[in-house]
Formats: structure tokens, sequence, C-alpha cells
């Protein structure tokens, strides 16, 4: 299929695609095996100047819009989910200073992030506050000049790698949602710790920690917008990356639709390659199928933002959710399809699938997307009554 | 410093395979690449000027065609490049294309340090080098794995042997030729690549270098390939015959013939 | 100084097309095209059957007097004062290329302290040995070396120099042929002497090993090669053989430009299977460990290094850094011995690419003999026995 991408956007996706291949192909066993965090990786991503993608040119970076970005993450998980979460991560944190943040806050903190010097981390899920962000209990109190931080926020990306966080924090509990404030708070203020890293069962490339807020103190410049705009700025922070999601999701399933049929032409079983039987034709075309009805979408719902759309939610959280559902269920078929070699390590495809199953359930779970889409939907047919 | 990086654009040899029934290339879809040693060499550079502050020059002779491997020497950071061009050039060996690039070199003027990889992989003789470092009247030192340092007019690198490694000072300007263990090559850049997009790469023909044309291509080539043809050809495999002992000697005067044992 | 295509000749058949290694020939009005892509290697030449494409050797200007130059000459490289076994093999090829061209055969020795082995380069086949030896000359300076030589080629105009494709020998004889303005050509695995002219057509493979190219210095002399370890056989030693020794004083002109602060040697035990030129690799079809061990005794035999199938690895008998294949490490040395391996392409796809394969399989219908130059259909461990016991007198 052509996307009638236009010649620059094929330069970024071939620069992302010899990342994947040169960079990360080699060594993303290891780091899944290992739980190891690919900072060379990250390094070389900086230098290739994909963090600049996402940041204005007045910032120092090149001014690009979500599809360049959707593009970037596709190629990235192509390869590994874990090291794309973790570039994505940053994009996701950025994304409050992106759209709400003041001159100062852009000028100080996004050169750094287009350079690929500060990795940044979004904080916003704690331990009663998963998929009903209202439960946040983190607060945030003004004293003097200085916010004071106290809480514990849970499963953070890039936690402890990061050098920035975008942090959700209530300011005033009597308002309820309109309680919420959001914060930057950089690496090594007193007061902000790290938990432990997490175990996890997929994107073990990337590092997720617990942010754990004692006293810490932040100088009352890094809020950001206004108190109370925190689950609106989430909201939108969350709306704008959703699609990047997606795109993993159609990354992942392309991946493994391009390992399961290279190890099919060659795997011969009743005296043929498994291709010649139908049984693995019918499966390849569906997976096909979907991975590009996904990747239709992503682009299409990319698109539709860049064009300056302001009202996304519905479709963003139907990229993210069609693209995530897709690349479940294609990863499972191409470990289906590569039978006991796609169950050992020695092949991808495993990976892929653990990897595929966090896209269902990170930056709102697909039942939330379904939320979100549905409510949508009956308010427009209320609307239009 | 100005550091000088030789590149050269060679076809993927690792994509290239042999029709087992006509015995010849089959060379379909095998891209033109920059050679993966000069990757090393543009990557030394790099890290040179990161460290040194200067400028690096990216130094091709080939077709116009030629062009894409300095695009790609942009791509990764290179500041200038200089194309050598001209039908005079074609069917030089290494010594009229080591004759050309020291003109070009000379051209170019004041530098510190020129860097190429060990070799290229499709003629794989690397002698390129060498002989252009004598052209130069220059110092030369082959495999370096590691520039351990660089102070003034020297440069202390360690240079990979057969039993070992020594470690080497060296006088500069200096030509060096570049392993694979040295570094570890960066991807091109989003900013370089589309600096290189809209490049244009000027030729310098053999009269712009003022070159002697008794030196230069096929005429200034001591070397004349008389024959090429194909390594012993697969597909015709050959089953051996006859008992044990009958089957090793064949196989063993077969091998000795070919001196491969 | 071009290939042309006789366009009444050229039939459009295309032949020239797929032969050209550089992919410079393109079809125009169904005739034959050179490109500039042209390096003039001639390999249409000799492919069109119809005679239909020439190339114009009106080449290189005034021809040196070829006539004043004789007897061939082998750098002898030595480490550390002994010498390099590369060297007695270029002393065996050399003593046939001087036999056959009726001329004598010196060795140019150059070190410190080296003097006193001059006289076993005669026991292993030179009639002249020309030894520099001087403390200056203690570690290899691609200076100083290529001074030595290119002074004694000056003076005494031989026919051929050979060195071994070393890294000492690749790294300082270009600058010899770069200051005698004479051809050098890489890594010889062939070397034929035409006994008439004296020109000597120097076989090597090019192209990362998918063609191999004859090359001849038509019109410079002294003719230079670097020659692969390993491929030439060595000279004998006969003690009984007399020879001229001649002393070489070693004058440093000019300031020192590179010096050797130190050395270290560090030879591993483990051969990386990647840059092995011989490969002995195994499957499961070995059946067991102990036949594993064959393995290993014939890669001593021949010098080269044991490689496995993933089956083999999955049974521990030999670690994952031996492994070939899709899951493995990709190969493509000179000789690769495939011994009861079936031949999953998942194998084959890392080894394909070696240029001689020897297949010893059981099962004649084995896949691996579609890739094999050689089979061998049979007892893998009866053959392995059988061919270390050969090879080792082969290879005395």
């Amino acid at each position: 299929m052509d996307y009638l991408l236009t010649e620059e956007q094929i330069m970024i996706r071939d620069l992302a695609r010899q990342i994947a291949v040169e960079k990360i192909v080699p060594v993303r066993a290891e780091l899944d095996e290992q739980n190891k965090f690919p900072r060379d990786i990250m390094k070389a991503i900086a230098q290739a100047d994909l963090y600049a993608l996402f940041i204005p040119e007045e910032y120092g970076g090149l001014g690009k819009k979500s599809l360049e970005l959707c593009i970037t993450v596709e190629e990235l998980s192509k390869a590994c989910v874990g090291v794309a979460t973790t570039y994505a991560s940053s994009a996701l944190g950025t994304y409050p200073i992106l759209l709400y943040g003041s001159e100062e806050q852009k000028k100080k903190f996004l050169p750094d992030v287009a350079t690929g010097k500060s990795l940044v981390a979004f904080g916003l899920t704690e331990a009663n506050a998963g998929s009903d962000a209202s439960g946040i209990q983190t607060t945030a109190k003004l004293e003097g000049n200085e916010y004071v931080l106290n809480g514990t926020k849970q499963w953070i990306t890039n936690g402890g790698e990061a050098e920035l966080y975008t942090i959700i924090a209530i300011t005033d509990k009597s308002k309820g949602p309109r309680g919420a404030s959001a914060f930057i708070v950089e690496k090594g203020t007193p007061g902000f710790t790290f938990g432990k890293k997490e175990n996890k069962m997929g994107i073990r490339a990337s590092s997720t920690t617990e942010l754990i807020f004692n006293d810490c103190r932040i100088p009352k410049e890094n809020l950001i917008s206004k108190q109370g705009m925190g689950f609106i700025i989430a909201m939108k922070t969350l709306d704008s990356s959703r699609t990047g999601v997606g795109a993993m999701g159609v990354g992942v399933a392309q991946g493994a639709i391009d390992e399961a049929i290279s190890f099919a032409k060659n795997r011969v079983q009743f005296g043929q390659p498994i291709t010649s039987f139908q049984a693995i034709q019918h499966m390849f075309a569906d997976m096909q199928t979907q991975t590009e009805a996904a990747r239709s979408l992503v682009y299409s719902v990319a698109r539709y933002i860049d064009s300056g759309a302001k009202d996304f939610s519905r479709a963003s959280a139907m990229a993210k959710l069609f693209g995530t559902d897709v690349s479940m269920k294609v990863t499972t078929d191409a470990v289906q399809i590569m039978g006991g070699s796609g169950y050992m390590k020695e092949y991808p495809v495993e990976k892929m699938m653990r990897d595929a199953k966090i896209l269902q359930i990170f930056e709102g779970a697909n039942q939330i997307q379904r939320n979100v889409i549905a409510l949508d939907m009956i308010r427009e047919a209320t609307r239009a009554k | 410093m100005h550091i000088i990086v030789l590149v050269k654009q060679v076809p993927d040899t690792s994509e290239v395979k042999i029709n087992r029934e006509t015995n010849t290339l089959i060379r379909d879809g095998v891209p033109s690449i920059i050679n993966p040693y000069d990757r090393y060499a543009i990557e030394e550079a790099l890290r040179l000027r990161e460290k040194h502050g200067g400028k690096v020059t990216a130094v091709t002779m080939g077709p116009p065609q030629a062009a894409e491997a300095l695009k790609e020497a942009v791509s990764l950071g290179a500041d200038d490049v200089v194309l050598l061009s001209d039908r005079a050039f074609a069917g030089a060996d290494t010594w009229a294309t080591s004759y050309a690039l020291s003109q070009g070199i000379r051209k170019i003027g004041d530098f510190d340090l020129v860097i190429a990889g060990k070799q290229a992989i499709d003629g794989d003789t690397a002698q390129v080098g060498p002989e252009t470092a004598d052209m130069l009247g220059i110092p030369f030192v082959a495999y370096i794995r590691k520039i351990e340092r660089v102070e003034g007019k020297k440069m202390v690198a360690e240079r990979l042997m057969d039993e070992g490694y020594d470690v080497v000072e060296t006088s500069l300007p200096a030509l060096i030729t570049v392993v694979k263990e040295i570094n570890e090559p960066r991807v091109p850049s989003l900013k370089g690549k589309m600096k290189a997009k809209s490049l244009k790469v000027t030729a310098w023909t053999a009269a712009d270098i003022g070159s002697d044309e008794n030196k230069i291509g096929l005429r200034g080539s001591p070397t004349q390939v008389v024959r090429i043809f194909p390594p012993t050809p697969r597909g015709q495999r050959e089953i051996l015959s006859g008992n044990v002992e009958e089957q090793v000697a064949s196989l063993a005067k077969k091998l000795k013939e070919q001196s491969l044992i | 100084m071009s290939v042309k295509v006789k366009p009444d000749t050229c039939t459009g058949c295309e032949t020239c097309v797929s032969v050209c290694p550089f992919g410079a020939i393109e079809m125009k009005d169904g005739k034959a095209f050179i490109t500039d892509a042209c390096t003039l290697c001639g390999a249409c030449v000799e492919a069109c059957e119809f005679k239909a494409i020439e190339k114009d050797v009106e080449q290189a200007g005034p021809a040196k007097d070829l006539s004043a130059y004789k007897g061939v000459w082998v750098f002898a490289e030595q480490h550390k004062g002994e010498i390099a076994s590369v060297s007695l093999e270029l002393l065996g090829e050399g003593r046939k290329l001087a036999d056959k061209r009726g001329s004598k055969l010196s060795a140019v020795f150059i070190g410190a302290g080296i003097k006193g082995k001059s006289k076993d380069l005669i026991a292993y086949g030179a009639d002249i040995v020309y030894v520099a030896d001087d403390q200056a000359l203690k570690d290899f300076n691609d200076d100083s070396y290529a001074a030595v030589l290119t002074t004694l080629a000056y003076q005494h105009k031989p026919e051929i120099i050979l060195a071994g494709a070393t890294a000492i020998g690749r790294s300082f004889f270009p600058k010899v042929a770069s200051t005698l303005y004479t051809g050098l050509t890489a890594d010889c695995t062939v070397l034929d002497i035409d006994t008439v002219t004296g020109h000597l057509h120097q076989t090597r493979p090019a192209f990362g090993g998918n063609i191999m190219a004859t090359i001849v210095t038509p019109n410079h002399r002294p003719q230079m090669a670097t020659v692969r370890h390993k491929v030439m056989k060595p000279a004998q030693r006969d003690d009984s053989r007399k020879g001229e020794i001649v002393e070489v004083k070693f004058a440093q002109s000019g300031a020192v430009r590179t010096k050797v602060l130190k050395t270290i040697d560090e030879l591993t035990e483990t051969v990386n299977i990647c840059e092995a030129d011989i490969i002995v690799a195994g499957g499961r079809g070995l059946g067991s460990q102990k036949n594993f061990l064959l393995l290993e005794e014939l890669a001593k035999v021949l010098g080269g290094a044991v490689a496995a199938t993933r089956g083999a690895v999955d049974e521990g008998w030999i670690p994952y850094s031996h492994q070939v294949g899709q899951t493995g490490k990709t190969v493509c040395p000179k000789l690769y011995i495939a011994a009861g391996i079936s031949g999953a392409i998942q194998h084959v796809a890392g080894m394909q690419s070696s240029e001689t394969i020897i297949a010893i399989n059981k099962d004649p219908d084995a896949p691996i003999f579609n890739v094999a130059t050689y089979g061998i259909v049979g007892d893998v461990t009866e053959i392995l026995t059988a061919m270390i016991k050969k090879f080792k007198e082969v290879r005395g």
C-alpha cells in the first residue's frame, strides 16, 4: 500500500528503519532477557534527530507532527516495542509542556528534549488511580514560591531514566477533578526518589518505576498552565499521544508478520513449505489485512490531528483501540504459524506477543477507549436531535 | 583539525549471488552502498571533530553516481565533499586511483589527517590508502583499532597486527586506515539527510586536479585484469565414489589442486 | 582505453549484461551498451561468443626496458627473530617461479639481530639473502621497511617481488609499489608465470569472493604481489643448499615519522568462525559429543575453526558462539566441511556463500548435498577419521 507519504516522511521512515535494523534488532533479545534499559539506542535516536521531530522549530526541533511521530514509532516497534515505548513516552511526557506550557517553560525545557539530552516521563497513574484518574492522591501545596509535592506515582515509564517528569497532582481536594494541576519536576530535586524497577511481562527494555515525592519542593514556575487544569491537560495529552500507541500496534503486528512469513517459506512439513497450505495462507491474508486496516486508520487519524482538528478524542481512541487489538491478534497468530519455534525465545515473535499485550492496557485500557468512543457517539447523537 | 575521509561506493557484495546454472553473478537488486569499512572511517573523523573541533571533508573518486556515497557522508555529519569524476579516470587500478586521490587531496590543501577504511569490499586490496599516503609524502599507519590521543602534530594509536597490536606514534599529517573494532558507526541524522538531499555535488575533473594524463585511468594503471571467472561452480556438485579411502583420497586431491589445503 | 561493442556483430543476446560484475552494460535498441560504470575488467569480452565486444589496449605509455629486470624476490617476514611460516610458503612458490623462468630466488630479510637466521632462508630455497640487520629495524615500520626494499629494488631490479598477505606485507608493500610506480596485486591465491614474457599471472578473489580475477602487470617491473597465507605449499628444508648472504646497511634518511611505542601479543585460543578460512562444522548427525571431538581434530589438522548447527549446540556439544545459521552466525570461508548436517534452510542460510562446501551425510537425499561442491555419502565417523589421517599426510 502506498500512503502517499511525502519525500520527507519517507526519509524519516527510512531513518527510523535503519535504527531499528542496525541498532535495535541485534540487541533486542538481550534487552528483553536482562530487563536492560536501551541507553545506547536512545543515544542513537537522539543523534539521528528523532527527538527533535516533535519539538517546534523555535525550540530547536524540526516541528513535525503526529503522522511523522507515528511513522517513527511504527518502525521502532517493528523491531522492539520496549524501545519504542521508551521513545514514545518521552513525547507523551512532553505533550503537557507543548500543549499548555508557558513560553518560558518551553524555552527552558524543550531544547534539551529536542537534542535528546532530556528524556521525559509522564506521571499520572497511582496505586488507586488507574483507569479512574480521579483517584489521584498525590498532593501539591503552594508554600511561598514553591509547591510541595507528596505522594507516590506508580508504573511510570522512563522512571529513573528521564530527566524531566510531568506530574499530575491534587492542589485542591475539595474541587474534585477540577482540583488537579500539572507540574514539571526535574530529576535530582530533593525529596524526589524512585521506587523499584518493575519486572514486567513485556516491553522489558523500557524502565518502569514508582516516583516517590516526599516533601519535594519545586519552584512555582513549574506549574503548567493554571491550578485546576491538571485533568484537562492529562486528557488532552492522552488524546494526542494515543494515535502513537495505535502506531506501535501496527509496527509490532507488521514485525510479527514479516518474521512469520520468512519462517513459513522455509519451513517444510508434509514435503512442502507450510506457506503452500491454505490454512496458513488464509491466516497470513487476515493478519496483513487487519494490519493494513489499522495502519490506514492510524495514518488517517494522525493526518486529521495534523490538519488542526480540535476535537479528536474519539478518532484517536479508535486508532489506539483498533491498532492495539490487531497487534495482539496478529502477534498471537504469528506465534501459532511458527508453532514450537514461535514459542521459543530464539525467535522474536513470542516477545512480540508479550510486548503487544501492554498496548491494550496502557495509555487508557481498551475498555476505556470503547467508553470514550461510545460516549462521544451518544453525545453526538443527542446533539443531533 | 581538518580531517579528510576517503570513501568508496561499492556494490553490496554480501547481496551478490552466483547463478549456479550459468555461473554468472546475479546482480539484480544488488544495491550500491558506501564501503562498510568507510563508515568506521567517517565515524572516527566525526568523533575527532567533536573532540578537537575543525571539519571533515569526504572525498571519493568514481562515476557521477558516486556522489551518493558523499551525500551519505554528509547525512552522517561530514562538512564538505569532493568528487573526483572524469571518464579519463575509468579503469584505474590502485596506483592510478591513489594518484588521482593524492592530486585531489593536494588541491584541497591543508589537512591534519586522512582516514580510510582498511579496504573496500569489492576489491579487497587495502592498497589505495598506503599508496595515496606515499604519493602525498606523509606517514601511513594501517589497521588502527583505537586512537589514543592527538596532541599537536602527533598522534598515538593502536595498530592491529596478526598476533596482537602495536601502540604506534606518528607525526601529523598522516594517513591511517581503520578496522571495524575502532568504533560503532552512527546512523545518519535527519538534519544531515535533509542537508544531503539538497546538496549539489560538483565534480573535479582530471584537468581540475592537474593530473598527468599518463598516470590516470587505464593508461596510468600498471596492472591489468586479463580474466574474470567464477570460483569453483556450485550446483555442479560431485558425489564422490568408491570406498571411504578412495573417496577421501579423491577429495584430498581436489582440495589440493585448488590450494584449499 | 575502452571497452567497445561492435553494433554490427552484437546479436543482442544479453549474455554480457549478466556477466558484467559491475552492472555496466545495458541494452539499447537491442544492442549492448557500455555505461560509465564500466571498469574495463573485460569480463564481457571473454563472455561474448560472437566476439562483438573489444577491449582496445592502447594502454600504458612508454614501456620500461623490461629485460633489465631479473630474478624472483620474496620478502621474508619475521616476528621477534623467528621466520614467519608464510615466508616458507613464499620461498616454496618463489623457487617454482624462479626455476620456470631460469632465474635466481632472493630473500629480503629485515629486522634486528636476525643475521644468524639468514642461512635458514638459503636452506629453504633462497639463492641470495639480502639481510638488513639494524637496531632501528627492530619494530615493523612502514617507512624503514619500504626504504630498505625500495633501495634494493632500484639497485638490483628484480622481476618479481612477493610478500605474505599479512598485516605487515599488506601495509608496507603498497608504499614500495607506489614509489617504484609498478603494479601490486593483493591477496593472490594462484601465481603462474609466462616463461617467455615473464608476465606473472596473479589470480585473486574479488567481489567478496564471488569472482576470481587474473591480473598481470604487462609494462612495469618489478611485478609485485602479496600472497594469501596457507595457500601455497611451504618449502622443504635442505641444509645442503648453498647461497650468498649480502648484508645491507640501513641508513635512516630524514626524521623518524612513526615509531612503535610498544607491542602487545594477544593471541586468543578461540578462532572467530567469521574470520576463519576453513570451517569444519557438525550437526546432530554426529550422534555424540565424542564424535564431535573428531571435528576439532580435523579442524586442527587443517588450521580451521569448528562450527555447529543449532541442533549440535542444543545438545550441548559446543557453545552457542560456534553456531552457524539463521539464529547464529553467517560465515563465508573458503572451505566449509559439513559433517552430519542435514541441511535445514536455517543452517544453510548461514553458510551457503562459502567458496567450497563439502557435505558428508549418510542420507544421499539430505538437502545439504544441494549446496555442496563435493559430497560424500557414508558413515560420518568413519569418513572423518579417514580425512584426519589423509589430510595429516597431505599437509605434512
